[in-house]
């Protein structure tokens, strides 16, 4: 048992914490935010340069050997900078599930240019009712000749703008929210038949609706197995929450970070505010929070390769309830201890608490994961 | 990174847990397990059997006769210890005094105080806070006055826990009252058996026995019983104070608290089913089970750290509070699965351990007495609101 970082790793973390200091101070990051993308291309091409793309890849897919703690230290730092790249959408989600569930042929042709920087995805799997039931799918795919036709409605897909491969979950059989009988297909970003409504979110990400009408795909464009796609996806979605709960913890580092000065330097009745002890032991307990968040972060990171999927499903869920609980606790702290700085869009405490939040309702909020933690937990 | 134990680990388990079956009297592990309470002596047999192997004092390094394990070791005994229901070790010599005593102690102090407390022959209580003296500790005001070659000591001390017990007892007595309060302070060794001590019940609120007031009067204590420097003794009480909180987390115990609480959801019925099977109680089980969980990797996040030659960072100070806050809730939570059969009152069986029938299910009668004593745990040890108070100062700078 070691919990500690190994060399490599704590020179992954100082690559990170670089480029973060580097590239996304607050007025460099507005500035990204507001490009047409929404993201630098210059920034992806460093990160395929640093081999950040394909470090959590094994070698025989042409990574470099890593997993989920490489993935946990880099998402960390993005945190802290509130990083806008599609690392999430692309390398983890889309990169992750090719690694695991793609075949030879969609390795080669989109992992590999993937880890070279030259391909993005974004996982389509919300519809307008799903709410937090990844089995709750209706767009269509029907058979046609050899291959697929795809016809329904997706929503909020993160990136799919700037993807180059869709992955969308389609129902192939089953009833409505039935697991069985969903299909993931790799979908190409500009098919025909496939229309998009882009729109900036909440935290300054990029989103798309996308209406399917009858984009046909080939048979060789089915990730996995036909009708055994909601697996593929629970556990995708699963890593993807606990590259996001290192996001989350890094947010919180900074938040934290960015009140507990302002505390020490605003005055109010001739003294820092940060000597009254209401205040004083508010930011204890957000810095319990954010040791916690640390903590089943870690967790999760350290079990999610396990070979048992409820040893996976709760690990991510567990972690999922704590990022959540604790993403709130200090990004309403920090906004209230800032008084009305802390509602501005000057500061960068509200663009940490936006992202917290958005964090939280992603893939399942806070109660949604106790719920499923619990369902686990208690048939054991 | 690696979660996995290394082979050496593994077996090093294997042997803590084939060494707890082997020496744990199987009825002090049945009133463990029953959540019994535990006399004097099923605390000493245990004790003396690890005392035997070394491992009573295991926090201890080797050159203070402990067995130096590493933190790995540390978390894997204390886990298969709570596994196998073995009951806490009272810290009282093997976590606060012997530690100063190595620490700050002379030689001759050493010889004399630490065989016993490895070997658990000799019984300690604390002697730090006062009626006057809760949290503000330092304006404590027991006198030790200098005479010859003897301490005279006139004063008290409260929430004395099973000084009832003790064969001695450690306490912080006031040497110099013209100074700042921490400046006057010094650290004795008295024999309990010293003419002028009384030891006083004080009955909790769940009406056990278990803390005491302890009274002082003219009590003659040799000055060779000084820890220390005269004057110096709040450097002792600040050290014991941080090594307290490191053990205060008891993660292992609320692990298994965590188990005993669904087994009882699984016994209580709700509706014709199972409490366990109510969504809105198992959901409150499992946040307590995820709370546990980030306590635990939070713990193993510090003993990684000291494994690696690093003092304990800054999340010691928050393990304090959270553990404490996690056994209250463990203890409210299962009041809450066995409902009103937690009413009766039956002390012959929860203190005694008479033959009385239980009323309703044996753990029954011990949620409630469980769940008021329990309240203690952020209040000893500097209540959660002085934790907070350190760390925002220590750590935060505040």
């Amino acid at each position: 048992m070691d919990l500690s970082l190994s060399d490599e790793q704590k020179q992954l973390q100082e690559q990170a914490e670089r480029f973060v200091r580097d590239k996304y101070a607050f007025d460099a990051r507005r500035k990204i935010a507001a490009t047409d993308r929404g993201w630098l291309p210059e920034n992806w091409a460093q990160f395929a340069e640093l081999g950040w793309l394909g470090m959590s890849f094994s070698e025989d897919d042409g990574g470099y050997g890593g997993g989920p703690i490489e993935t946990m230290i880099v998402m960390e730092q993005f945190g802290k900078g509130l990083v806008l790249e599609p690392f999430l959408p692309t390398v983890v989600l889309g990169g992750g599930m090719i690694a695991r569930s793609g075949s030879k042929a969609q390795k080669e042709a989109l992992l590999a240019p993937m880890i070279e920087g030259k391909k993005q995805f974004a996982l389509a799997w919300l519809e307008r009712q799903s709410r937090y039931n990844l089995a709750d799918v209706s767009l269509k795919a029907t058979k046609e000749g050899a291959g697929w036709s795809l016809s329904g409605h997706k929503g909020v897909v993160y990136n799919a703008a700037s993807a180059d491969h869709i992955i969308v979950l389609a129902r192939t059989a089953g009833s409505a929210r039935e697991p069985k009988g969903l299909t993931l297909f790799i979908v190409d970003g500009k098919a025909k038949g496939l229309s998009r409504r882009d729109y900036p979110t909440q935290d300054s990400l990029r989103a798309s609706e996308l209406t399917f009408d009858k984009v046909s795909v080939g048979a060789d464009a089915v990730l996995g197995k036909v009708d055994e796609g909601f697996g593929v996806v629970e556990d995708g979605v699963d890593r993807a929450i606990v590259a996001l709960c290192a996001e989350a913890t890094g947010c919180m580092d900074a938040i934290n970070a960015a009140t507990l000065e302002y505390i020490k330097t605003r005055k109010q009745f001739g003294v820092a505010i940060g000597k009254f002890q209401v205040l004083q032991h508010r930011m204890v307990d957000c810095f319990t929070n954010a040791q916690e968040a640390r903590s089943m972060t870690l967790m999760a990171s350290l079990k999610i390769d396990d070979k048992d999927s409820v040893v996976r499903a709760k690990a991510a869920s567990g972690a999922k309830v704590q990022i959540g609980k604790s993403g709130r606790f200090c990004g309403q702290s920090a906004v209230q201890m800032h008084g009305g700085m802390g509602v501005t869009d000057e500061l960068s405490v509200s663009h940490y608490f936006k992202r917290l939040t958005m964090i939280d309702l992603m893939f399942g909020n806070q109660q949604h994961h106790l719920t499923r933690y619990s369902n686990l937990a208690m048939a054991a | 990174m690696d979660l996995a134990f290394t082979p050496e680990e593994q077996k090093f388990a294997d042997d803590v847990r084939a060494f707890v079956k082997a020496n744990l009297p199987a009825d002090v592990r049945d009133k463990v397990k029953n959540g019994k309470h535990l006399d004097r002596d099923d605390y000493m047999r245990w004790q003396q059997a690890l005392g035997k192997k070394g491992w009573l004092v295991y926090t201890w390094p080797r050159k203070h006769g402990g067995p130096g394990f590493t933190p790995a070791q540390r978390y894997i005994f204390e886990n298969i210890c709570a596994e196998e229901y073995a009951p806490g070790i009272i810290p009282f010599g093997t976590k606060m005094v012997g530690p100063v005593i190595y620490t700050f102690g002379s030689e001759e102090q050493k010889a004399r105080y630490l065989p016993a407390i490895r070997e658990s022959t000799v019984w300690w209580c604390q002697g730090y806070s006062e009626p006057g003296s809760g949290s503000d500790l330092a304006s404590l005001r027991t006198r030790a006055e200098k005479d010859d070659d003897h301490y005279i000591v006139n004063g008290s001390k409260t929430w004395n826990t099973m000084g009832h017990w003790a064969d001695w007892i450690f306490c912080l007595v006031r040497t110099d009252s013209r100074s700042k309060p921490q400046e006057g302070i010094s650290f004795l060794l008295i024999d309990m058996k010293t003419p002028g001590i009384t030891v006083k019940p004080i009955i909790m609120a769940d009406g056990g026995h278990e803390v005491n007031e302890v009274f002082f009067d003219n009590v003659k204590v040799p000055v060779a019983n000084l820890v220390g420097k005269e004057n110096e003794g709040w450097t002792c009480a600040k050290f014991l104070l941080a090594n307290e909180r490191l053990g205060i987390a008891a993660v292992p115990q609320s692990k298994r608290g965590v188990e005993a609480l669904k087994d009882i959801a699984r016994a209580e019925q709700d509706n014709g089913r199972p409490l366990i099977e109510n969504q809105s109680f198992a959901e409150k089980i499992a946040d307590l089970e995820i709370q546990v969980t980030a306590l635990e990797y939070t713990e193993l996040r510090v003993l990684s750290q000291m494994a690696h030659g690093g003092q304990p960072g800054p999340e010691v100070s928050g393990l304090k509070i959270r553990g404490s806050e996690i056994q209250q809730r463990l203890t409210e939570l299962t009041m809450e699965a066995v409902g009103e059969y937690s009413a009766p009152y039956l002390p012959g069986l929860l203190w005694q351990g008479t033959n009385e029938a239980p009323v309703g299910p044996e753990y029954a009668h011990l949620a409630a007495p469980r769940y008021f004593n329990t309240r203690k745990t952020t209040i000893y040890g500097g209540s959660n609101e002085i934790q907070k108070g350190i760390i925002s100062k220590m750590v935060l700078g505040l």
